[in-house]
């Protein structure tokens, strides 16, 4: 595989403000690759050194090989999906599509008939004449789209362009980027701040916080896997105990339980059990618990219902815990006060540093 | 009967009540400006309008019979034609050229951070806290064949420069005057200007000029005609800096339409001309808005 984007040491700073901190990252020809962090956490500046917007202070950024050093970002073979789609006002959606064609000096028949295609792969052919204001906030994601994957970059950026749209609509244009990005094979460089959007639709993630990229990997390997609290804690719901390393095999939870874990650290370090609230099973007091699972009593606190799935909140020795169980008919409901035991695989036990 | 029905059968009374309502007040609040807009604006404008039709007496005095277009017949007289030419000329080189001094000031200071740029803004009105006509005076001296611009030249060797009482004293105290009109409207453009427009043209392969004459242009276009109008009419009519910085042969405009009305005591005349001027910078402003309008 070659690779599309490599960034060695990349630092941007701001003023005393540091954006970014020495990322080092290799982006993959045709992969769909996810920044996810919060709000400030140097992921869109890091879009914006790509695409040219920005420079940074230090360190090396390639694409397909070519250091990019100041290029400017009208000589960079990259085009950008604005947050805002920043589509210019004054043209009509063909105009917007067909501008980085005529900026390039494409041949009018040539460009028309890429703007064509273009506005038919995302379903808006019938609206070519349209002005940019008369289009819904996903007709015009989608004219931003096609205004970008036109001129056939060698890398899309995409800056949290689904942000402005409403539930349902984000979630019918996170299928569709995916399928796109399939079609055209185009490496996707997508930045978001919604850990369900980077999940569903990223070959790869990494997520990043405070300027520092903290984990790259696959989706599952960032869900199942995370590196450290933070990442465990950002993707999806999770329950963190506090913990002490017994050994390799072994952390002691509040309470005095010594429950089973992969540990990789050294002996009474203080450490942090993450498990998520799905793979936790509670059982009544009385139920056959199958060997081998790691294991805690409690008593529920409350009981939430939130349609596909019941939440309780549980009381035990080693913290509260969330327990996540499936809403499927038969399935044993516990009440406030109830004595429960809550069981979970030792593969679900995820150890992470403080 | 449930609520919502009820809602729904008194509902277009209640919408005419709030329309009128919202009439009336709008009425009361607008009062005052029409009140002072008919009496000082639109009584005397239809004064010089009944004038423009009278006859002028062998005295000089306005004698209101006997209407007549004579005075409008005048205003194709060449002599005429030629000073209003000649004002209509120096309107346009003063709106150009505040437009290229302005453009990229506004531009500056739209894209400077909050507390630069009200530092910038305040700058550029402090002129109005002091009396144009004494700012006018000022350019004399400045320009003067002893002032100190004319004192630099012959330092240096070069001869006195004899600027003052010529059309290009006249334009510099123009452009002077009329720059803050330039300024501001442009820099209200450019500043609610989403810059990001300008970065994905620059993304879709734009350089720094083709973004700049692509969109910044285009969609600041309305800064720029509400700027050029705002010079233009006044540089048009223009009397207190040719009185006092132009000189004795170049007529203008502004000057004509006041000697007529005071030296050669030929009040129709005067008045007729000031009607022209009108239509013409009315007709005018028409067609700059339409072509604004369609390229913008």
């Amino acid at each position: 595989m070659r690779v599309a984007v490599e960034m060695q040491d990349v630092s941007k700073a701001f003023g005393d403000v540091h954006a970014v901190n020495d990322l080092n990252l290799a982006i993959e020809d045709g992969e769909f690759f996810s920044l996810l962090g919060p709000s400030g956490c140097g992921k869109t500046t890091t879009l914006r050194m790509i695409a040219g917007f920005e420079f940074p202070t230090s360190g090396s950024l390639k694409i397909h090989g070519v250091e990019m050093g100041l290029l400017p970002p009208n000589k960079r073979p990259v085009n950008t999906v604005f947050q805002s789609y920043a589509l210019f006002p004054h043209m009509n959606v063909a105009e917007n599509v067909g501008f980085g064609l005529r900026m390039k000096d494409v041949g009018k028949t040539e460009a028309e008939q890429r703007v064509k295609r273009a506005l038919d792969m995302v379903q808006l052919s019938d609206r070519a004449e349209a002005s940019s204001s008369q289009l819904s906030g996903g007709q015009q994601q989608r004219v931003a789209l096609a205004r970008a994957l036109v001129n056939e970059p060698e890398v899309l950026l995409l800056d949290e362009p689904l942000g402005a749209l409403d539930l349902k609509l984000r979630q019918a244009m996170q299928v569709e980027l995916k399928v796109l990005q399939e079609r055209v094979g185009i490496t996707f460089i997508y930045v978001t701040h919604d850990q369900e959007e980077a999940l569903t639709m990223s070959d790869r993630i990494g997520v990043m916080s405070g300027g520092r990229l903290l984990q790259v990997g696959t989706p599952e390997e960032i869900y199942e896997r995370p590196s450290s609290r933070f990442v465990a804690d950002f993707i999806g719901e999770i329950n963190l105990l506090p913990a002490s390393v017994v050994d390799h095999h072994s952390v002691r939870l509040l309470g005095g339980l010594v429950v089973k874990a992969e540990t990789g650290a050294a002996a009474g370090q203080d450490v942090t059990m993450a498990v998520r609230p799905e793979r936790l099973e509670l059982y009544g007091p009385s139920e056959h618990i199958p060997d081998g699972l790691n294991r805690v009593e409690g008593s529920v606190i409350r009981r939430i219902y939130y349609g596909d799935v019941f939440y309780y909140e549980v009381d035990t020795p080693a913290g509260v815990v969330e327990v996540k169980e499936e809403n499927r008919p038969g399935v044993e409901l516990f009440h406030t006060a109830d004595r429960v035991v809550v069981g979970w695989d030792q593969a679900a036990t995820i150890v992470v540093a403080n | 009967m449930s609520p919502d029905a009820i809602v729904e059968s008194a509902r277009p009374e209640l919408e005419t009540a709030a329309r009128k309502a919202e009439a009336r007040r709008g009425f009361f609040i607008a009062l005052p400006a029409w009140a002072y807009l008919m009496v000082f604006f639109l009584v005397p404008l239809v004064i010089v309008f009944v004038y423009s039709f009278a006859t002028r007496s062998s005295t000089g005095r306005t004698v209101l019979e006997g209407w007549n277009l004579d005075s409008y017949r005048r205003l194709f007289d060449p002599l005429v034609f030629d000073i209003f030419r000649r004002s209509f000329v120096l309107a346009l080189i003063t709106t150009v050229i505040c437009l290229a001094v302005s453009y990229p000031f506004a531009y500056y200071i739209a894209t400077r951070g909050p507390r630069v740029r009200n530092v910038l803004l305040v700058l550029v009105m402090i002129p109005f806290w002091s009396n144009f006509l004494v700012r006018t005076y000022a350019w004399k001296v400045l320009l003067g064949s002893d002032g100190p611009l004319s004192q630099l030249a012959q330092a240096m060797g070069g001869e006195p420069i004899r600027l003052l009482f010529t059309n290009t004293a006249v334009l510099i105290g123009l452009v002077y005057g009329f720059l803050p009109f330039m300024v501001l409207p442009l820099y209200a453009a450019l500043e609610r200007m989403d810059w990001s427009l300008v970065e994905a043209a620059r993304d879709l392969y734009a350089s720094g000029w083709q973004a700049f004459r692509r969109v910044t242009w285009p969609l600041s276009r309305p800064g720029v005609i509400a700027g050029s109008i705002l010079v233009f009419i006044p540089a048009l009519g223009a009397y207190v800096t040719p009185a006092i910085l132009g000189g004795a042969t170049d007529v203008l405009i502004g000057d004509y339409i006041v000697s007529q009305f005071l030296a050669a005591r030929n009040q129709p005349f005067g008045a007729a001309l000031s009607f022209g001027i009108m239509v013409v910078m009315l007709a005018g402003t028409v067609i700059y808005f339409r072509s604004g309008a369609k390229n913008a």
